[in-house]
């Protein structure tokens, strides 16, 4: 190992596994060993935030919040919530820890980064479980006033941590935030309880004074948010502004003071934040219009992926139906069903869902309807770990149905990704007369990034042609010669009437049949409209480094980032390694197979115990081997940058 | 609903299948009846769909010259209301089983049926799996010898319309399948009703379940066990019976004009809009009453689901001030990199 020296002096390897977390930093011209003054600034290039604290402290809106201020003055910027799946753990409790991870950074990051910088924590539960984590030298900011002798016996200490040595590798602040946040509200003649809800916003003031921002944003927000409750509107803007005025006016311990992380520098044009789920949601309704056909949502809420459900509700204004089914089979037979009536069905659930689905999808790919199949996976199998992301969906969406079943699978590699490949899925499926799963996942859907804004005038539109009155010898499987795609007849059309179902139809007519050839030529007939596909899809491309080297590192997914900040800093560090990306699952792009074989070595990583290296091996013979992590969390960097360096040829 | 452009006849809903089911079956009558009913009623096959589930009786849509969809064992309800979101203006009618509709796919009949999904809902009871030859089913009675209940069935048996009564259904009626003088206008009715029309239909399954239903429909004693309901009539059956209520248990009783001081002014008179008394009929059944058929009940209050769908729909579009999914896309915090 070469570069433990290359991060700043604030990170001392404590392992070598920490000594890899260095890497996240070594961009980051962090001076601040020095314990400078804290009315200097220090200048980063970028800086990992995390907030932490119970489940009721409000830690996901305090790291929303955060995360929009960062957007406004113009960082990049990664985020990863990560809450438990109880919506209430009692309080104080380690398995009732909320936290909320933000990456800033003056350029283009992709990751919400390895190992916080800042730890706020707001119990000695969220102390606990987190400060682990966070890089030596980091900032420790936690609420004093929460270490009662009752919190420090949930959270499993036996002695108050802030009154020994346990910490003494970070810079701690210690404050009583409850006290503070009472002085601050004791105006409003609340309750106690009451009152102390106001924690994370006074918090969030001293984090924003902490980053050299004002509080203007926040309370907009609060006064949007709450403009009908006007006692908690004004309690929480007064445990704000207190909180940023005690960053001003108190004297800070020695070695805290402000961060500066300047603009990014983007492409130009106009962003937002988006989420997975809200790029997703945005993505439907755009393949809604670019094929000219009604959006029918069916759907049953599951977690990761109720907010798309949610956010297409609110959506009825462009002319989008949603049914909340009783069962994700219903969801699913709903959407085929809206389907077979000619608009552009659509079903969203988690991995538990899809497997309830199976053979409703069965159906679409034996009807040859279209349908779009969104996956945001969890943690499996069974109920497994629901409010946690994984990647092990893979094997069910390719193979997880009876017969010879295939349909094309695609994934999304970024939350702002979910959009365009929402639509890709619907051009596919409406195309091909296909089912078609889209692959996301928790960590896409719930983590945020700014997003460039397209222009619907930028994409291309599918208008979707149904068959008409006046179709030659009429019957529902004739298909196109190029796609192989049957017709699509919509009832409705005179002169069309006709029956289909999920047993074999005769290729020639569309009625039932039983006969052996038949059969065997429509199961070739349907694995070669989809095996066709591959002349549809972009070629795989290079996304860092050579086209041919000593080795690849292959992913697909929201992996996406992790790899590719890791591969950047191999080759800073002078290893050859590069980078390729699958979108498209099944089938692959045509060139797979060619350059997969350009490397001497291959590397999957995959947060599964081995699904895309399986397949890899299996379909092109090259000895690929598997990097994986199903701990429901995504990659660290630092974790493939070591993986890189465990796999590189001898030389 | 499209008017057709010339008056079509029963041929023109019979598509060119060969019918599959055994020789004998009640699902052919069924079949005739509707097929000779549907040109009365003035619909057209364009906008006619049959979504049927899985069974012997889920064949039914390859024989009728219409749009058609055999789905899934059981899930015929969910693809049906998808599609009639889809598009409100087809006319769509449900075939299902009672293994279909009351097992496998129990809690979509439930859901179809508490929504008020504007379709019509046909359930060939025959009491057995017909076409996975001849198990017991939900409606099976209780000591039903077949290959999975050698010993006799122990399964309490579901009453098909007292569940879709008890799932909220505002329209439930009863009918057989050979008798096309009822089953027509029960159809007739059922087509004409704006929500979900659930229509139990007692069908013989000659080579699973021979004469499950002969203890109400044999000719010798069809007058004793059938009470025939017409709305506004009282409930009279048999040369001079009729239905009491006894005020004290709140039950139904069997009683004859003429006995006991008994008068026609003792039986009750149906009232298709009254769900208590609906919940009360639903459930006799021979020796000991009259099973109750024609249209047990009817709400013509209630308003269909995909009406409702719709209607938030067009709220939404005369309402919203988003009008573009540019204006989506840029709605709330953006910012501009130059
Ligand atoms: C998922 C699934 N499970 C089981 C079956 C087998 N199956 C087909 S029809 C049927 C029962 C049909 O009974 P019913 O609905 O009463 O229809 P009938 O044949 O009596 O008309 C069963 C169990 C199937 N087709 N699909
Ligand atoms: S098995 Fe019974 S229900 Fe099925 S077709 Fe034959 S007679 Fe009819
Ligand atoms: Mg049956």
């Amino acid at each position: 190992m070469t570069s433990a020296s290359k991060g700043s002096k604030l990170h001392r390897g404590r392992n070598a596994a920490q000594t890899r977390d260095t890497y996240a930093y070594e961009d980051m011209n962090m001076d601040g060993g020095a314990s400078p003054n804290k009315l200097e600034r220090e200048e980063l290039d970028s800086v990992v935030i995390r907030f932490a604290g119970d489940s009721g402290d409000g830690m996901q809106l305090t790291g929303a919040q955060f995360t929009h201020s960062s957007a406004m003055v113009g960082n990049d910027l990664s985020t990863f919530p990560d809450f438990p799946a109880e919506i209430r753990a009692p309080a104080g409790s380690t398995y009732g820890v909320s936290g909320f991870q933000i990456h800033v950074a003056s350029h283009d990051i992709m990751t919400p980064g390895d190992a916080p910088d800042v730890l706020i924590a707001m119990n000695p539960a969220a102390l606990k479980t987190n400060v682990g984590d966070l890089v030596d030298g980091g900032l420790l900011i936690v609420n004093e006033g929460a270490f009662t002798k009752g919190n420090l016996k949930k959270a499993g200490y036996e002695q108050n941590p802030l009154d020994d040595e346990t910490l003494a590798a970070y810079r701690l602040v210690k404050l009583d935030i409850s006290k503070h946040t009472l002085a601050a509200v004791a105006a409003f003649d609340l309750g106690t309880k009451e009152a102390l809800r106001s924690k994370n916003m006074w918090t969030l003031g001293l984090v924003l004074w902490l980053f050299g921002r004002d509080t203007k944003n926040t309370e907009e927000w609060l006064g949007q948010k709450f403009a009908k409750k006007e006692v908690v509107r004004d309690s929480n803007i007064a445990a704000l502004k207190a909180g940023h005025a005690y960053g001003e006016t108190a004297e800070m311990p020695t070695g805290v003071h402000i961060y500066k992380v300047p603009k990014a520098t983007l492409s130009p044009g106009t962003y937002r934040n988006v989420t997975g789920n809200e790029a997703l949601a945005w993505g439907l309704v755009a393949a809604s219009k670019l094929s000219e056909l009604q959006l029918v949502l069916g759907s049953y809420p599951i977690t990761p992926a109720s907010t798309v459900l949610h956010a297409l509700s609110r959506l009825k204004n462009f002319g989008v139906v949603t049914f909340q089914a009783e069962d994700e089979i219903a969801a699913v037979c709903a959407a085929i069903g809206a389907s077979f009536g000619g608009s552009l069905g659509v079903t969203t659930t988690s991995g538990p869902g899809i497997a309830l689905k199976a053979e409703a999808i069965g159906l679409a790919i034996m009807t040859e309807l279209p349908l779009v199949v969104i996956d945001i996976q969890r943690g499996g199998p069974s109920t497994g770990l629901p409010t946690k992301t994984e990647q092990s969906d893979l094997f069910q969406a390719i193979y997880g149905r009876n017969g010879d079943a295939p349909l094309p699978v695609i994934s999304a590699s970024t939350p702002g990704e979910c959009f365009f490949q929402a639509i890709e899925a619907a051009r596919l499926a409406t195309k091909y007369m296909t089912p078609v799963m889209l692959l996301t996942d928790g960590y896409l859907a719930n983590g945020a990034e700014p997003w460039k804004i397209p222009s619907m005038a930028d994409l291309t539109p599918f208008p979707v042609e149904f068959a008409g009155s006046e179709t030659p010898d009429f019957h529902p499987y004739i298909r196109d010669d190029e796609t192989l795609s049957r017709l699509w007849p919509r009832p409705g059309t005179p002169g069309l009437e006709h029956r289909i179902g999920g047993i074999e139809k005769d290729r020639a007519s569309g009625n039932i049949s039983y006969d052996p050839e038949n059969h065997h030529l429509m199961t070739k007939m349907r694995a070669q409209k989809i095996a066709n596909i591959a002349d549809d899809i972009p070629e795989l491309g290079i996304e860092e480094g050579e086209d041919t080297g000593d080795l690849l590192v292959i992913g697909w997914g929201s992996t996406h980032g992790a790899i590719r900040q890791a591969v950047r800093r191999a080759r800073k560090e002078g290893v050859q390694v590069s980078h390729a990306h699958l979108r498209h699952l099944n089938p692959m792009p045509k060139n797979t197979g060619e350059l997969l074989r350009r490397f001497k070595r291959v590397i999957v990583p995959e947060m599964n115990n081995g699904m895309l290296v399986k397949i890899l091996r299996g379909e092109y013979l090259v000895d690929a081997k598997g990097i994986n992590k199903i701990s429901g969390q995504p990659f660290k960097v630092a974790e493939i940058v070591s993986a890189i360096h465990d796999h590189l040829p001898a030389s | 609903m499209n008017a057709p452009t010339q008056k079509l006849t029963r041929k023109d809903f019979t598509s060119d299948q060969d019918i599959r089911w055994c020789p004998g079956c009640g699902d052919y009558a069924i079949l005739a009846t509707l097929q000779r009913t549907l040109p009365a009623l003035g619909v057209s096959r364009e906008n006619t769909v049959f979504i049927s589930g899985i069974g012997c009786s889920s064949r039914f849509p390859y024989y009728m010259d219409t749009y058609g969809f055999h789905t899934i064992h059981g899930r015929a309800p969910a693809v049906a209301t998808g599609l009639k979101l889809a598009n409100p203006e087809l006319d769509i009618w449900m075939i299902t089983g009672d293994g279909d509709g009351l097992s496998i796919g129990g809690n979509h009949m439930l859901h179809v049926l508490r929504r008020n999904v504007d379709l019509q809902i046909m359930l060939f009871n025959n009491r057995i799996y017909g076409l996975t030859k001849g198990q017991y089913s939900p409606t099976s009675l209780v000591g039903l010898r077949t290959p999975s209940t050698p010993m006799g069935s122990i399964d309490a048996p579901v009453v098909p319309a007292s569940f879709a009564l008890g799932a909220g259904g505002r329209f439930i009626a009863r009918t057989i399948d050979t008798d096309a003088k009822h089953l027509g206008p029960v159809f007739t009715r059922a087509h004409e009703y704006r929500g979900a029309s659930f229509i139990e239909i007692l069908q013989n399954c000659p080579v699973f379940n021979d004469g499950a239903w002969s203890h109400v429909k044999d000719k010798e004693i069809a007058d004793e066990s059938q009470l025939r309901l017409e709305h506004g009539q009282p409930m009279r059956f048999g040369e001079n019976k009729g239905l009491r209520l006894n005020a004290k248990t709140i039950e139904l009783e069997v009683v004859t004009i003429g006995e006991d001081g008994v008068t026609e002014e003792d039986i009750l008179v149906h009232d298709e809009s009254n769900k208590s008394m609906a919940l009360l009929l639903a459930n006799l059944e021979p020796p000991r009453f009259p099973i109750a058929l024609g249209i047990l009940y009817c709400d013509t209050d209630a308003h269909p689901y995909d009406q409702a769908v719709h209607a938030q729909v067009e709220h939404a579009k005369a309402t919203s001030k988003v009008d573009s999914i540019d204006a989506l896309l840029r709605s709330g915090h953006t910012w501009t990199v130059e």
